[in-house]
């Protein structure tokens, strides 16, 4: 029987692994979304188990939105790469840091 | 009549719709005929403002009331007595003035200019009629915006410095007068000034009010040593925005000195009475000599408009000392009256000298304000330098003029006082003598300095109905006062008995 | 009643004439024409003249009584009234008559003066403004209505004096008198608090009135020091008093004030303007005679000014700076006979100087146009044969002004000279000493400059011609008065019961010295002929001598002295250092301090320190912070990470 806190396990796995994509990688801009859609994979696997364990539908009704919304996101998010890309030719992390003070 | 109900929010709000109609209006002619038209009709409305008001009487009156918002009990509530009516009327005046004085000297967005100026006045107008204090905060802040706006877009080479630093000087100030404001609320449950008068609070509490207020009203005076906002943003500041800032804006300061400090914290007022009377003292001595030494007209005028507000707080806080040592309060009537007057005369004098160094600014391709860009004016521009003769003897405070009725009344009240703050308050006849003659012996006297000063024309039909206008006002006051002080007897009576501590 | 109202009415329109003068001549001036402005001028002034005769017969030769009215309240403030109202009596209505009598001469002879001058409408505009203020201030039955006419006079003086503005000796001479005299108004304004305070009201006789009550009163000035009100009071108006009638040492303006059109220095800085200061001190004669101290410090300044003012006369070259330090030494003589409380001699001579020192300027006038602007003494010279009226007329003024019987001034100068001796005031030996040699001195310069003006040889090239009628006519007005005025009216202001002030002056029997005199005065005639008998007749004859002497017959003497005393010869050329003093102390003084003000506490400490101080402080502040935006996204995601980190662990671990 997998219990709840495997889920659980794998979810935290998934969401550290999804984090120190974010945090480590400094080449593409892609990994980075990939790794936001990981994190919140991550967040999903928590929501359904915990939607099964509990009994309680409402966790999955929120995968649902949460998928919709990371789909927007990442479409939002590709076309934004794809300005930047034209503005600045380029799509490394590392370049971007228009925000430094 | 039928406009007596509402006719101070007409004051207030008239401007602000003439301000939308000149935004709205195609060309810079129909704008500065519309911003005239309303100012003109704006300075007509007082007339039967002033005919109507009860000089018997301190009570506010024409009041309006409105809830505002009702979960904090804010109201729109308005309402005059005799010292918020003389200032509405001046500042009506000084309004009409300033309108027709840009309408020469401004060339470039002028209906822009003419909206800032309008709204200006209509803020003004509500500060002196408010009678809720939220109502007056909003109004106080509100009147920055246009003044800031008219030193950073009309203001000369380094008006973003001067803008910046006068929108932060005073805004720092207000604040913490908000955070005294709010305190008072809790304390009463309700932002009516006249609950606030019969709070009875601590000696403690009334010292932390005290300086919260003192910060606020003290920048906009300004007193020393909180003034180094003004000098900047005079020089800075068109015509226009000079005048209005030395013709009304300071006198904001010494208002709410008269309408919050005093009557609110009367126990405090005077335990420092004697540290306002000090810095009243150092204002008129040591900006007197700050003055003589200016090479720029304005600035010279700016530091010579705080040294004469020296006067005003000088005459507010001795009120307390008089009381103690004559022991008669109709001893002290003098005292504020003459701090009172000298707010309304020094409106006349100034102004009309920041319009003069703005008419002869206006006539030189270089804008200077410096005094040794110009020399021998006087025998170019006869006229204009016996209408500036006529204000500087004002400001030197001559008998005849209004500059003279203020400073009279403060010193011979200084006297009752004590011996020394006469005779310090009344090295003022030397001081403002030399600085403000030596400027227009060096400007207007001596053999024509350069080509440009000796094309020089003298006042047009527009300047010389302003100054006409000012040079009235200037006669009027200092010849029969009468009229004017007759108008606040009653209402400094009622902030004197407000104001005495228990 | 009737007549009353009538009086006081008369003499509402007669102070307003000279202002309609003033303004139709300034307004429409240009407008109107030079001839037309002139005639209106006149016409207003004359009329105004006539009117103060009237007044003068009513009041003081049919004995009418005093009058006294409101014309309207200035201002009600608490307890007090102020209140724009005068008085007509004999003191005032007799300063009317001798302040419209020159005021008039002047714009007569102005028509002569200023021909050619462009600014000519202005200068009568000034002129009749002048003689409004003048009126004002006589007029005045409070302190401060006649604060209104002192301010008002100082400052016509200052426009005039720098009347040609484009010559920046007469612009700082304007200054100077400006500054000079609000020197003495701060302490005018602070006498006028003090009567306010300790006698609630600003009337001159209830002010006088109660004296008695104030008399004990005392003030304190330091921790420890008291002084009595009364004294404090009136050493503070003297204050104003020197200012306006330059007394050691705010004299300084009045020599600067010479560069003024000539009309003027003989309107304002001699006959009139100058000895308001005088005029107030008789005014408050009531108080003045309750503070010794006060009185002793008039005697005492007034005769310094007196003998030490007529030694820089000797020493001048300039023949309306000569006439000028003669003015301060003769306000001087008018001092010291109000110290010794003869304050009716005061006014007695300040009248008969009103007559011949105006007519000496304008005499010296009459050379300076002939001579084409020239004032130099150096330059003139034998001018005597060329302008027989101007010489004789200014020889008429020496004379009356040199004391030399029958002439008004000896009468006047006699009584000064009687009445210091005869006082009790502390100082009087002094003055009285520097009032003799006064009398001697005197007479030295002024005829001086009229020797080396009209006699000996013509130095000056070009034709010389005799002045015009216009300019005739005042000096042969002015010198009948300088002839008679003394003797005829030496018995009337002084030894008549009443005397022809009246109850205007007032004396302690203590102080009276003119009753004293009174038992050995004979009549004018007897005391003109008996004048051989006295010493200042002799001083003043061997004045005259010695100014002949060093000046005519041996000229060589005077250069003898000049190199055997140099040193006293240098302080009199440096005018004993006030004019450096000045300079270097009070005016470089108060710019430095000005300057230092400026740019070290207020643009270094308050804008240095605290208003850009926290704005730099702010932004330094800032440059250290923004290092850590390094603009990376991961760096942001790390941060926030530790931060989630570190608030979940406090808020699970409970810190």
């Amino acid at each position: 029987m997998i219990s709840l806190s495997d889920f659980l396990i794998v979810a935290a796995i998934l969401f550290g692994i999804g984090i120190a994509g974010i945090i480590i990688n400094r080449k593409n801009i892609i990994v980075l979304l990939m790794s936001i859609e990981l994190m919140l994979l991550a967040v999903n696997t928590n929501f359904i188990a915990f939607s099964y364990f509990l009994g309680n539908n409402v966790g999955q009704l929120f995968v649902f939105f949460i998928l919709t919304v990371a789909a927007a996101e990442a479409a939002i998010g590709l076309a934004i790469m794809m300005v930047l890309f034209r503005k600045s030719g380029t799509i490394e992390v590392n370049k971007l840091d228009l925000l430094k003070g | 009549m039928w406009f007596e109900h509402n006719i101070l929010s007409i004051l207030i709000w008239l401007p602000v719709l003439g301000a939308v109609a000149a935004l709205l209006s195609k060309g810079d002619k129909a704008a500065r005929l519309i911003a005239s038209g309303f100012s003109i009709v704006n300075l007509l409305l007082c007339i039967p403002l002033y005919l109507a008001f009860d000089t018997s009487s301190f009570a506010m009156q024409f009041q309006e009331n409105h809830l505002w918002i009702s979960a904090y009990k804010i109201h729109y509530a308005i309402g005059v007595d005799g010292i918020s009516l003389a200032m509405i009327m001046l500042t009506n005046f000084t309004g009409l003035l300033v309108i027709l004085a840009g309408c020469q000297a401004i060339k470039v967005r002028v209906a822009q200019y003419m909206a800032a100026f309008l709204i200006m006045q209509g803020m003004m107008i509500g500060v002196f009629a408010a009678t809720d204090a939220i109502l007056f905060y909003v109004f106080w802040e509100g009147m920055l915006i246009p003044m800031y706006l008219s030193i950073g877009m009309w203001g000369s080479s380094n008006r973003n410095y001067a803008a910046v630093k006068f929108f932060l000087y005073t805004f720092l100030g207000s604040i913490l007068m908000l955070v005294a404001l709010l305190y008072l609320y809790i304390q009463t449950g309700s932002f009516d000034i006249q609950h606030f008068y019969s709070l009875h609070l601590s000696m403690h509490v009334q010292k932390l009010l005290f300086f919260a207020f003192l910060l606020a009203f003290a920048v906009k005076v300004p007193m020393w040593p909180v003034h180094t906002w003004l000098p900047d943003a005079h020089t800075e500041a068109p015509a226009g925005g000079s005048v209005v800032l030395a013709a009304l804006m300071l006198k904001l300061g010494i208002y709410g000195f008269l309408r919050f400090s005093m009557p609110i914290v009367p126990e405090a007022c005077e335990y420092m009475a004697w540290f306002m009377i000090v810095l009243s003292l150092i204002a008129i001595i040591y900006i007197g000599l700050v003055a003589i030494v200016q090479t720029d007209m304005k600035k010279l005028i700016a530091y010579s408009s705080i040294s004469h507000m020296g006067f005003a707080t000088l005459g507010c806080f001795m009120m307390y000392e008089i009381i103690r040592r004559m022991s008669s309060v109709p001893d002290a009537y003098m005292s504020l009256e003459g701090a009172v007057i000298q707010m309304i005369s020094h409106a006349f004098g100034s102004g009309a000298m920041f319009l003069g160094v703005g008419i002869l600014a206006d006539r030189l391709a270089s804008h200077s304000r410096q005094i040794k860009d110009y020399r021998g004016v006087a025998a170019r521009m006869p006229i204009f330098a016996a209408f500036f003769m006529l204000f500087a003897m004002s400001n030197v405070g001559l008998p005849g003029t209004a500059g003279f009725v203020g400073e009279f009344m403060v010193i011979m009240s200084a006297f009752q006082a004590h011996f020394w703050i006469a005779m310090v308050a009344a090295l003022t006849l030397i001081l403002a003598s030399a600085y403000t003659l030596w400027m227009y012996k060096r400007v207007f006297f001596g053999p024509i300095v350069s080509d440009e000063v000796a094309a020089m024309q003298d006042l047009n039909w527009l300047e010389t109905t302003n100054y006409v206008l000012l040079a009235i006002g200037v006669f009027f006051l200092g010849l029969y006062p009468a009229p004017v002080l007759n108008l606040l007897h009653v209402t400094i009576g009622h902030i004197l008995s407000l104001s005495m501590p228990a | 009643m009737y007549v009353e109202i009538n009086l006081l009415s008369i003499a509402v329109v007669l102070f307003l004439l000279p202002l309609a003068g003033a303004l139709i001549a300034g307004l429409f001036g240009k407008q109107i024409g030079r001839s037309a402005t002139h005639w209106v001028a006149i016409t207003l002034v004359g009329c105004s003249f006539l009117l103060s005769c009237y007044l003068f017969a009513a009041i003081v030769l049919l004995g009418h009584p005093p009058v006294e009215g409101v014309i309207y309240n200035w201002v009600t403030t608490g307890n007090y009234h102020f209140d724009v109202a005068i008085l007509l009596d004999h003191l005032s209505v007799t300063m009317l008559f001798i302040v419209n009598f020159v005021s008039f001469m002047v714009h007569i002879y102005t028509v002569g003066y200023m021909a050619d001058d462009p600014g000519y409408q202005r200068f009568f505009s000034y002129v009749s403004l002048f003689t409004f203020s003048m009126l004002i201030l006589v007029l005045a039955n409070n302190f401060l209505l006649l604060f209104f006419g002192w301010e008002g006079v100082g400052l016509v003086s200052y426009l005039l004096i720098g009347f040609w503005f484009k010559r920046d000796s007469a612009v700082d001479g304007g200054l100077k008198a400006f500054i000079a005299n609000r020197i003495g108004d701060v302490g005018f304004v602070l006498a006028i608090a003090a009567v306010l305070t300790y006698f609630n009201s600003l009337d001159y006789h209830t002010v006088f009135n109660h004296v008695p009550a104030v008399l004990g009163q005392t003030i304190r000035i330091l921790p420890h020091i008291h002084a009595h009100v009364i004294t404090v009071i009136c050493v503070l108006l003297f204050i104003g008093a020197m200012a306006k009638s330059a007394q050691i040492p705010l004299h300084v303006w009045l020599p600067e004030s010479m560069e003024g059109p000539t009309p003027i220095s003989a309107l304002i800085h001699a006959a009139t303007m100058v000895t308001a200061g005088i005029y107030m001190v008789a005014r408050m004669s009531p108080l003045f005679e309750y503070s010794p101290a006060a009185l002793s410090l008039v005697l005492i300044l007034g005769a310094t000014t007196c003998l030490f003012m007529g030694f820089l006369a000797v020493v001048q070259q300039d023949i309306k700076r000569v006439i000028a330090y003669s003015t301060i030494s003769q306000l001087g003589y008018m001092a010291v006979a109000l110290g010794a409380s003869a304050y009716d001699v005061a006014i007695f001579h300040l009248m008969t100087h009103a007559f011949f020192k105006a007519l000496l300027f304008l005499a010296a006038g009459s050379v300076i146009i002939a001579l084409h602007h020239e004032q130099d003494m150096r330059k003139m010279g034998g001018l005597a044969p060329y302008m027989p009226i101007t010489y004789l007329t200014f020889a008429i003024g020496a004379l009356a002004l040199a004391a030399i019987p029958p002439f008004a001034g000896f009468y006047s100068k006699d009584a000064i000279i009687e009445a210091v001796h005869l006082s009790t005031t502390p100082g009087a030996h002094y003055a009285y000493l520097c009032v003799l040699a006064g009398a001697f001195v005197t007479p030295l310069y002024i005829f001086r400059a009229l020797f080396l003006t009209f006699h000996g040889k013509k130095r000056h090239e070009g034709a010389v011609n005799e002045s015009p009628w216009v300019v005739l006519v005042p000096l042969i007005a002015l010198a009948i008065p300088s002839i008679i005025a003394g003797g005829m009216l030496i018995g009337p202001m002084l030894f008549s019961t009443p005397h022809l002030l009246g109850d205007s002056i007032f004396v302690l029997p203590q102080h009276d010295v003119l009753t004293a005199w009174a038992v050995d005065y004979k009549g004018a005639q007897t005391m003109a002929l008996d004048a051989s008998h006295t010493l200042p007749f002799w001083l003043a004859v061997s004045g005259i001598a010695a100014a002949w002497i060093f000046n005519m017959a041996r000229p060589e003497w005077s250069d003898m002295l000049k190199k055997r005393f140099s040193w006293f010869y240098e302080i009199l050329i440096d005018k004993y250092g006030f004019d450096k003093f000045n300079q270097v102390v009070v005016v470089q003084g108060t710019r430095r301090l000005g300057e230092f003000f400026y740019k070290v506490c207020d643009l270094m400490m308050i804008d240095g320190i605290f208003v850009n101080g926290s704005g730099r402080f702010i932004r330094l502040f800032a440059r250290v912070g923004r290092h850590l935006q390094t603009g990376y996204i991961y760096h942001y995601a790390l941060a926030m990470l530790l931060g989630l980190a570190v608030l979940l662990g406090w808020f699970v671990l409970g810190f």
